[in-house]
């Protein structure tokens, strides 16, 4: 049982939680993913560590609620507990002195891609970031991005907030300029497929991060399996990161539509009685709660 | 662990001409028709006279061959005999002085192979149906909630780390529990039993059982930690010499998924066994939506399975069950060759699964979507035989053809998870990535750690695993008292 110690909402549909799992948080690294099922009825879902404290034992995970899980997940509240969670999964962000080092993300990616750019910023590169949003109410960890970074860029493609347009039209004109020694590509597909295409040209060494859809997350099932360089990878043990170039976005987005009518279904289940929903993995995660104690009990 | 077949006076009245003059039992079974649609187990087990008719026909052999044939000979004559006393219970515990897991073995070891194989009255007619009265029993003892824990011995107060809950660590807690260790298992997964629960399916094997085997080793004091990654969560060499680990066992079986490597393994409705079994079972998607986890859907489609292991047969039996239109096994050489249990091969054959035999697909072919529609295949056919023994197939040239399916599910063996092998300075491993360990102690190179199961001999059976989880609590008893084992 993983415990909820804070949960806090970031922007529109998208919640903050510090979890309790002193093992994680011992062992993580910036790049690095959990994965969490929140009650026996529950699928596995692969979230990236945000930040972790070794001492309180807690990880931070970020999410946005997009699907049953993600929305489900997101109506829990501190004190509220979830089933099982293990980690930390996946191969840590690659960190050295690069140079500039720019880290472009996209929504939620932010809190996907922050470890990795404070990181890259002690490692002594000069850490320029471009954050994008569709709108200001989607943006997140506006403050910690900029406290990591020398250069900070916000663009919302509404122009609600910072500059209008696309975090790509940023990072042309840095490009353009000629300083850029590296690249990170955290969020959507598109926009990380049009920044492996923008860069490139130049030969910047670019990194992207997968998110394919995964089971076990050990390298055990395959379904999380990636075509890099034509040839299979599994995101979860060979990623999430991969060079920009060798990445086929096609086969992704293909691949992460999979289960489309099945993930409608179930948002269509949920929204018709959330509270019922709720109600009903809370006692389930209660019930195991009770099984181990009294477990925990017998062996003394 | 092999113990001479001890002498018994007899309690079967009838003469020997009689005895192999009785048929063997048929087991009862859900029909064919009807347990093609549901998940509930297919053998329904012996009721006790059937199981007391079927315990006759056992001519007492002085040599019993079943002994000979089983890996970890147990002594079933002894247990046949104890079936006809009446004691079930007795024949239980007789059964688990070899055998730990009795009514899981009972159920899914290769008899075919092993103990039946050995049965002379398989010479002339058919062998005395041994699993299914090894089944019985231990049916038996759970059902009636009579199975007494064995008292252990005085702590020891050493401590020792299981790596997986598969039947290799399940077998080896049981032991070791029983010396007066504490136990502590680590598995990555959220539920306990390795293959037995994300792997083989509820109608061969209902989970009932499996968690019923966790519970008693619970109550014993065996302690199971899940959503452990050893190798990740933590290492090996951290559990030693931070977490006060005396000794480790590592039992994380063959779990790497092996795929084809032709063109077009990508597309929607390609999967991995491991995948399509992890999402049905571990994951219960028949249950969906009731359950979370979705899978490709296979209702009134074609569903094609390449490989002809246990595997096999358990996904296209249950791509079946999931109201596939046809389910099919493609396998590249013929149903001789075929490494799965025969009675599993039977089931599916009854359960209208087709097999197409001496074909190898080439690539998979999909639409813009990215969906699969069809696969393309090369005839086959058998040449000289190769390192197994078995004749290898050689492709026909000029033979492809094309079959329309839109889920096609990949079984052609597993290997070894790098894991633990490439987080633990000094384990010494074998060319293929398995864990080098001495076949005595099944000590490996690093002292203190031992390994057994599938990543030691690579995917084998459920007997041979628990065998060797037996064999290293005698060695790590062994090394905790301060003997010498043999390293690798
Ligand atoms: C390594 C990794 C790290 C991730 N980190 C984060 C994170 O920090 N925060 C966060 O909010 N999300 C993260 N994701 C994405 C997250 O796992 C998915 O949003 C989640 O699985 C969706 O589950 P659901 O049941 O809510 O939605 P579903 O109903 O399953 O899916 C809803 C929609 O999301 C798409 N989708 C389904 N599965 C995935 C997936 N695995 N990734 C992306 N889209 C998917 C589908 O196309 C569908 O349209 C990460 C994914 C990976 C692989
Ligand atoms: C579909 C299928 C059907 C089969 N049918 C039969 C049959 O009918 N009869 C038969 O005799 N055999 C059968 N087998 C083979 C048999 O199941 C295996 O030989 C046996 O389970 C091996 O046992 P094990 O304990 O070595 O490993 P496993 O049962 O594979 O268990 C290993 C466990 O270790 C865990 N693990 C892995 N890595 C780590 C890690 N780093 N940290 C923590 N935990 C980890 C895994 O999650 C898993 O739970 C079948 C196998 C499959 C896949
Ligand atoms: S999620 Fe199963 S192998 Fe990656």
């Amino acid at each position: 049982m993983f415990e909820i110690v804070e949960a806090r909402t970031l922007a529109r549909g998208i919640k903050l939680f510090v979890i309790e799992a002193p093992r994680i948080a011992r062992k993580q690294k910036p790049g690095q993913f959990v994965i969490l099922r929140l009650d026996d009825r529950g699928e596995r879902i692969p979230l990236t560590i945000a930040d972790a404290d070794a001492t309180a034992g807690t990880v931070t995970i970020v999410v946005q609620a997009i699907g049953k899980t993600t929305m489900l997940l997101s109506m829990l509240e501190a004190g509220d507990s979830i089933l099982d969670m293990v980690g930390p999964l996946g191969k840590p962000s690659e960190i050295e002195n690069f140079g500039t080092a720019v880290v472009v993300s996209g929504s939620v990616g932010t809190a996907m891609a922050y470890p990795t750019a404070r990181e890259l910023k002690r490692a002594g590169n000069k850490v320029i970031s471009i954050v994008g949003a569709r709108s200001k109410d989607l943006l997140v960890l506006e403050e910690e991005v900029r406290a990591v970074s020398d250069e900070t860029y916000v663009v919302t493609d509404d122009g609600s907030y910072g500059d209008k347009g696309l975090v790509t039209d940023k990072l042309k004109e840095l490009v353009a300029a000629g300083q850029v020694n590296y690249v990170l590509a955290v969020g959507p597909v598109p926009m990380m497929r049009a920044v492996a295409n923008l860069t490139a040209p130049s030969k910047i060494k670019t990194m992207v991060s997968l998110n394919s859809i995964m089971v076990d997350g050990t390298g055990m099932c395959g379904g999380c399996r990636v075509l890099v360089n034509d040839s299979s990878q599994f995101a979860c043990v060979d990623g999430p990161e991969f060079d920009a170039t060798q990445v086929n976005f096609e086969v992704l987005m293909q691949r992460n539509n999979m289960y489309r009518e099945q993930e409608r279904a179930s948002i269509e289940r949920l929204q018709a009685d959330p509270e019922a929903e709720l109600k009903r993995i809370r006692d389930s995660v209660h019930s195991h709660e009770c099984a181990a104690e009294a477990a925990a009990v017998s062996h003394e | 662990m092999s113990n001479p077949p001890t002498k018994v006076p007899s309690h079967n009245p009838l003469p020997n001409k009689e005895r192999v003059k009785l048929p063997r039992q048929r087991v009862p079974e859900q029909e064919p028709q009807v347990r093609a649609h549901n998940f509930q187990e297919v053998n329904l087990g012996f009721p006790e006279e059937q199981a007391r008719q079927e315990s006759l026909r056992c001519i007492e052999c002085s040599k019993p061959g079943c002994i000979e044939k089983c890996p970890v000979s147990v002594d079933i004559r002894a247990v046949i005999d104890l079936i006809l006393a009446g004691d079930y219970l007795g024949a239980a515990s007789k059964v688990r002085e070899d055998n730990a897991l009795p009514a899981i073995t009972g159920r899914v070891c290769p008899v075919d192979d092993q103990c039946e194989s050995g049965c002379v009255l398989g010479k002339k007619g058919e062998p005395v149906g041994i699993a299914y009265l090894e089944r019985f029993v231990a049916d038996w003892e759970r059902e009636t909630g009579q199975f007494g824990s064995p008292v252990s011995a005085p702590a020891t107060g050493k401590k020792v780390g299981l790596v997986g809950s598969g039947p290799a660590s399940l077998a080896c807690a049981g032991d070791l529990i029983q010396m007066g260790h504490q136990v502590h298992v680590f598995e990555a997964l959220h539920e306990l039993g390795g293959v037995l629960v994300y792997g083989i399916p509820e109608f061969r094997l209902p989970k009932e059982i499996v968690r019923h085997e966790i519970h008693v080793l619970q109550r014993r004091g065996v302690v199971f930690e899940t959503n452990v990654v050893v190798g990740k969560t933590v290492t090996i060499d951290e559990l030693m010499q931070d977490e006060g680990f005396d000794a480790m066992f590592i039992a994380t079986g063959a779990g790497l998924p092996r795929f084809l490597k032709v063109p077009g393994e990508h597309f929607n409705g390609v999967y991995s066994a491991n995948e399509f079994l992890t999402r049905v079972n571990l994951m219960r998607a028949y249950r969906f939506p009731e359950f979370d986890e979705p899978l490709y859907p296979c209702t009134d489609r074609d569903v094609i399975v390449v490989g002809g292991g246990n595997t096999a047969m358990d996904s296209v039996r249950s791509a079946l069950r999931l109201g596939a239109r046809s389910a099919s096994i493609f396998y590249r050489r013929t149903l001789v060759e075929m490494p799965a249990r025969k009675e599993e091969v039977h089931h599916a054959k009854d359960e209208g699964v087709h097999f197409e035999m001496l074909v190898n697909p080439v690539e998979f072919l999909g639409d813009e979507k990215g969906n699969l529609t069809a696969v393309k295949c090369i005839r086959q056919e058998l040449g000289e035989p190769d390192d197994s023994g078995r004749r290898s197939p050689v492709p026909v040239n000029g033979s492809e053809f094309v079959t329309p399916c839109s889920v096609a599910i990949i079984a052609a063996g597993t290997s070894a998870n790098p894991l633990i092998q490439s987080t633990t300075p000094g384990l010494a491993t074998t060319k293929r990535g398995y864990i080098s360990a001495n076949e005595e102690t099944l000590a490996t190179s690093k002292p203190g750690v031992f390994a057994g199961g599938d990543i030691v001999t690579g995917g084998a059976t459920v007997i041979l695993a628990m065998g060797a989880g037996r064999k290293a609590a005698k060695s790590i008893n062994a090394y905790l008292t301060g003997l010498v084992v043999v390293p690798n």
